[in-house]
């Protein structure tokens, strides 16, 4: 026998040991996924971003299908009708989806509050806040170095004028910029709410008006004019509890810092 | 003569000396691709490690008993190709099966690195240099934990790259390739050191 010929035999019935060995593996081996996961995936947006509090939309598939108590609402970026196709796979109803956005709780920008240093580091939020808490006067506010924008796989985050504004309209409410925010200032929350208050310092009212013509004083006439008693000063800083809130709009009208607005408005 | 020390003088040499990424330039891909995280770092040098030792496990046996003595020496790169990229999708299947927390940690670099150029290196080089199995399986740890050393190094530095400010035209890739080089040159100095360490 040629040694060409020996060759091409060795060869080939190492490849058909391997073949056999494989579809023989593949058939015993085989793990049984449930033929719904696929479908409830092909559902999903596929952007693994992490919104739902899973790994990834595969996570997410996989966690619908084997706990029939799970939610159908929790990939905010899809939103409603995500939901509803779920719901359509699976047989069971979706829930009420609120519309959520993310909040920039600072509207200090560079007109509003003044910086107490040159900073010539490396251009990151995390970097700068590391360096006596970062630029600005407010402890608490904005750096304006993009760490959001960043973070942002959407474009919904830009800076203008070392102020993050959200973009509404593209922003899907991921919350991949809440953990991001060296000072914790961005908040994911209902798109439609009556007032909010963009403001997070919590020094005393005399302290902030030196720092930012745009801080929550915590001067309480919020306070005095809720009719629902839904607004406090905690902190030094007014807090809503949405629940209570009616969506009157009072305290956004009595604000003397125009730090309480209304939604849509945003930081935007 | 296989002694202890001998094995562990092919183990060093193997992961210093002449580490598979950083002296012989092979299984770059993964080095420059998944260096960029270090738990991504970390799964895919560990997946390495075991494919290795798998494909040495495999081939080594091939190579002596079948190829040699037939004076097929030289069909060693198809054969092995075919042999590891078989097993290495036995082994996911069986991983899958019986040990999903495993297979779900090596997730995707398992099929990734079927043919990888360092996993065939290292069974070729098994080869070349004659060595007996226990001296091949060693070898091939060794090499496995070499690529685990360069990966995870490379990754720290990755991230330290990613807070400074290089030059614009050097962004991205080019300040990549050249700290690679500078990693590279920096571990010619392991040159020699396993000789003198065994005296």
């Amino acid at each position: 026998m040629s040694s060409a010929t020996l060759a091409v035999m060795i060869v080939t019935v190492i490849g058909i040991i391997c073949a056999v060995m494989l579809s023989v593996a593949s058939k015993v081996m085989a793990v049984k996924e449930d033929p719904l996961i696929p479908l409830v995936r092909e559902c999903l947006p596929g952007a693994n971003c992490g919104a739902c509090g899973f790994a990834g939309c595969n996570g997410y598939a996989a966690a619908l299908v084997e706990d029939p108590e799970m939610e159908l609402t929790k990939c905010t970026p899809g939103g409603e009708d995500v939901a509803k196709s779920i719901g359509k796979v699976l047989g069971r109803k979706a829930g009420k989806m609120v519309l959520m956005t993310a909040v920039i709780g600072c509207r200090g920008d560079n007109s509003k509050t003044a910086r107490k240093m040159e900073y010539k580091g490396i251009k990151s939020c995390s970097a700068a806040a590391m360096m006596f808490g970062g630029t600005g006067k407010c402890k608490y506010g904005c750096l304006g170095l993009g760490d959001c924008a960043a973070a942002c796989p959407h474009g919904a985050i830009v800076i203008r004028d070392g102020l993050a504004h959200v973009i509404d309209e593209k922003c899907v409410a991921c919350g991949l910029c809440t953990k991001t925010c060296p000072k914790g200032l961005i908040y994911i929350q209902p798109y439609y709410e009556a007032v909010r208050v963009l403001c997070s310092n919590h020094e005393k009212g005399a302290l902030v008006r030196k720092e930012c013509s745009i801080g929550c004083i915590a001067c309480g006439l919020c306070v005095k004019n809720c009719p629902v008693d839904a607004i406090h000063i905690e902190n030094n800083l007014a807090v809503i509890d949405h629940d209570e809130c009616i969506g009157c709009g009072a305290c956004r009208m009595v604000c003397p810092v125009k730090v309480i607005i209304g939604s849509g408005h945003g930081a935007s | 003569m296989i002694t202890i020390k001998g094995l562990i003088a092919i183990l060093l040499t193997a992961t210093f000396i002449n580490n598979y990424v950083l002296q012989q330039f092979l299984g770059i891909c993964p080095f420059l691709g998944v260096s960029k995280k270090l738990d991504q770092a970390t799964g895919m040098s560990i997946a390495v490690i075991f494919v290795m030792m798998i494909a040495t496990l495999v081939t080594w046996p091939i190579q002596t008993f079948l190829l040699t003595p037939n004076g097929l020496g030289y069909m060693q790169t198809i054969v092995f190709i075919l042999v590891i990229a078989a097993l290495v999708q036995l082994v996911e299947m069986v991983l899958k099966r019986y040990i999903p927390a495993l297979h779900a940690s090596l997730g995707v670099y398992l099929p990734l690195i079927t043919t990888n150029c360092a996993v065939l290196g290292v069974c070729i080089n098994n080869i070349d240099s004659e060595f007996t199995f226990a001296q091949a399986m060693f070898n091939a740890f060794g090499s496995g934990l070499g690529f685990l050393i360069a990966m995870l190094m490379f990754a720290g530095i990755r991230q330290h790259i990613e807070d400074c400010d290089p030059p614009e035209s050097f962004k991205g890739l080019p300040i990549t390739l050249i700290s690679a080089g500078i990693v590279s040159i920096s571990f010619f100095g392991f040159a020699g050191i396993v000789d003198n360490l065994f005296g």
